[in-house]
């Protein structure tokens, strides 16, 4: 059994469709990379797995581990292993990023059977967890998000991916306004939480990131749809040639037949 | 489905204190006039010269129209249609200790949690319990009285300490002062009063817990509280009322006087009912609350925390009369479904070198209406004063409104003031980020809303701020948006 399956998935926003039949299977261990033009469905297609209020599925269907993930609440989806790390984290004023990490991990253990941790043992992962995406400790303190700067608030999200240790992460243009320094630190800090256990579905618009997060498949989406499918040599190619020449590509299936006859 | 959080408007939360305790009562007749002034008086066998004070509020009050300026709407309140006095019925001269007192009542506050059985001796509070119109139970009353801790009802107090009820009644809020307080001015019926002596300082927390049982009654208690020099007393205020379609009205009056190096902190949880999610019923909270710092270096503490009342109207203010002394307001205001609270504060400043510090939450969820309204006086003389103000609010869903309105007056080039105030959105956004971390919606609004009130929470001694957090917790359920 998949870890996720997408199957032909249709969704609305405001009325508008963006998604018009995306399939898409990721299976445990493994690190997928979606790509496209802005305005493509990339973040929407992170926002429909996630269950963001205002987006409408119309059609389709989504396995979880078996389960249907589209009629779980969106806390559900997170405690049954479902991660996003936004791409515009939004602050808290006056919760502290520790305290609100302990809520969610918490709730997340609870969920699972496992104990809940207290402040003591919560307070030795945090320090173990900071190390691996470089965040200050000092910004562990303050409230979520809360005059953060850009990076920090990427590295931030990072940061809650390790503590919170989810199955499936999606990472919605986590690389979008981080500078070379910035992009590496959260790059090694998402790799060195690669493992065989844990799927992630990278989103971004260019292909710098994945120069430090290797995929091991590559989609293509233009439209709504899944356009091109490949490893990660597409990327170069989509480096030197744009989205342009797809655009106009038939669905991925002809596209990967294309693929294999060129 | 609790995934979309807009749908959680239209749940909502039961109150708890809402019960109605089955209990005979002696009540008069509905309706105000000179006779049921006196009839009080005299069921409460009071000296001449306050059933004359009585008469004179009366008097006053006929000539008084309701205040207007408030930023609060309700529909008119009928003053022939209320019952100004109503008391459980108990043997003439009141309970000698809690064995007489009915058990029901006993019950009644077991239910909402009020230690009144001294075998909590943990609690380590002293209780006066209020039930509509009369003190019920004072405990620990002779621990106190070791230390010359006055603490008892006010109908005991008029009783038995006449000299300091005649010294100190009206002398911060004159009988003469706004409609409501002039009207529980005629008709108050009873409410607590404490009189700390020279140097004391009070072993234990001292409480009032009033509650409102029969149907139609007003509730107007008076409460004193003295703090000799050098004397210091932490006192607690709780309020509960069962729930009914009708509003009822609740018009207090609390007068504090500090005297040189004294100390007050007076501390409100306000729950009385709220009214149910269309805005029927609920208690109408008109009360007037100030604190006198009449000595120099003395420290009047207001904190409040309001969750409840359809309406409520209330402005815990200081005078700072001697100098070197030191004002402080504290208060979290909430409003969900229909409820409307125009509540802030007064620091006048009179004396030199005084300082007064005020930090206002204000919570806005469902239809509900909030209003800081706030005034800081320096006076000519007060020469190098300071105030400092901080008044935030807190919105959650867009049907709601936050009003603000301070004013500053002062009248002294040697001033500091600083004033800062914000407006901040739950926002949908705020809740998914929540949501996707594995927190539920409504934890998520806990957790946003006691970030926001902590600084007030601090105030309130331990168990207080425990209970403060829950019943906001309980007030906002169903508000998430």
């Amino acid at each position: 059994m998949a870890l996720l399956e997408i199957r032909n998935l249709h969704a609305r926003v405001g009325g508008n469709e963006i998604l018009r039949g995306v399939d898409l299977t990721v299976d445990a261990g493994e690190v997928h990379a979606i790509m496209g033009p802005n305005g493509s469905g990339k973040s929407t297609l992170a926002h429909v797995l996630a269950g963001r209020p205002g987006y409408e599925v119309t059609d389709g269907q989504v396995l979880f581990r078996g389960q249907d993930l589209l009629a779980m609440t969106p806390e559900m989806r997170a405690r049954e292993g479902v991660f996003l790390a936004f791409q515009y984290p939004v602050e808290i004023p006056g919760v502290s990023n520790v305290y609100f990490l302990k809520n969610a991990l918490n709730a997340v253990r609870k969920h699972r059977g496992l104990p809940e941790l207290d402040a003591f043992d919560f307070l030795s992962l945090v320090k173990e967890r900071a190390k691996l995406v470089e965040i200050d400790e000092e910004l562990v303190k303050r409230p979520v998000n809360e005059g953060f700067s850009g990076g920090e608030k990427k590295r931030n999200e990072i940061f809650q991916m390790a503590i919170l240790d989810p199955t499936l992460a999606i990472l919605d243009e986590t690389d979008s306004g981080l500078d070379i320094d910035a992009l590496r630190i959260v790059a090694s800090g998402v790799n060195s939480l690669r493992t065989p256990e844990r799927a992630m579905i990278v989103v971004t618009h260019y292909q710098r990131l994945l120069n430090y997060i290797v995929p091991d498949f590559l989609h293509v989406l233009v439209e709504g749809r899944i356009v091109r499918e490949g490893g990660k040599e597409l990327a170069l190619e989509l480096e030197e040639k744009g989205y342009a020449w797809l655009e106009k590509e038939p669905p991925a299936k002809a596209g990967a037949a294309a693929l294999t006859a060129g | 489905m609790s995934s979309d959080p807009r749908a959680l408007f239209e749940t909502s939360v039961p109150y708890k204190a809402g019960f109605v305790t089955d209990i005979e009562s002696e009540a008069v007749p509905p309706g105000l006039n000179e006779g049921i002034v006196r009839l009080i008086s005299e069921k409460k066998n009071e000296p001449e010269w306050l059933l004359e004070w009585r008469l004179k509020a009366f008097r006053q009050w006929l000539t008084m129209t309701e205040p207007t300026w408030q930023n609060v709407h309700y529909p008119p309140i009928d003053y022939q249609s209320i019952v100004y006095y109503s008391a459980p019925k108990s043997r003439k001269d009141g309970p000698k200790s809690l064995d007489e007192i009915d058990p029901k009542l006993l019950e009644t506050y077991e239910k909402l949690g009020i230690p009144l059985r001294e075998r909590e001796k943990l609690a380590g509070v002293a209780v006066d319990a209020v039930f509509d119109s009369v003190s019920v139970a004072t405990t620990f009353r002779e621990k106190l009285a070791e230390v010359g801790v006055i603490f008892c009802s006010f109908s005991e107090a008029v009783q038995n300490h006449p000299d300091l009820v005649k010294k100190y009644l009206g002398s911060v809020v004159p009988y003469t002062d706004n409609f409501f307080a002039t009207l529980n001015s005629a008709v108050f019926s009873d409410g607590s009063f404490v009189y700390v002596p020279k140097g004391v300082r009070c072993p234990m927390e001292l409480s009032t817990y009033f509650r409102i049982n029969a149907e139609k009654t007003g509730q107007f208690e008076r409460t004193l509280i003295v703090a000799d020099e050098g004397a210091y007393v932490s006192y607690l205020e709780g309020c509960t009322a069962p729930m009914r379609d009708e509003n009822q009205l609740h018009a207090a009056v609390v007068e504090l006087v500090a005297l040189d190096d004294a100390e007050i902190k007076y501390s409100t949880v306000q729950n009385w009912y709220p009214g149910d999610e269309q805005g029927r019923g609920g208690i109408f909270n008109f009360v007037t609350k100030r604190g006198k710092c009449l000595g120099r270096r003395s420290k009047i503490s207001w904190t409040q925390v309001e969750t409840g009342s359809a309406i409520t109207w209330k402005y815990p203010s200081c005078i700072l009369q001697g100098d070197d002394s030191v004002g402080e307001f504290y208060s979290v205001a909430v409003t969900n479904n229909y409820q409307q609270a125009d509540t802030g504060t007064k620091m006048i400043h009179i004396g030199k070198n005084t300082k007064s510090t005020i930090v206002s939450k204000g919570i806005s969820a469902g239809h509900g209406q909030n209003t800081y309204r706030g005034q800081v006086k320096i006076l000519g003389k007060a020469d190098n004063s300071r105030n400092y103000s901080q008044c935030d609010s807190l919105l959650i869903g867009d049907k709601c409104g936050a009003h603000t309105f301070p004013v500053i007056e002062v009248l002294n080039s040697t001033a500091q003031m600083e004033h800062e105030a914000s407006t901040s959105k739950i926002g949908e956004d705020q809740i998914f980020y929540f949501q996707q971390r594995g927190i539920s919606p409504e934890e998520a609004v806990n957790m946003i809303v006691s970030g926001f009130c902590k600084v007030v929470f601090k105030e309130l001694p331990m168990e207080f701020a425990v209970e403060a957090q829950k019943l906001l917790g309980v007030s906002l359920e169903g508000s998430v948006g």
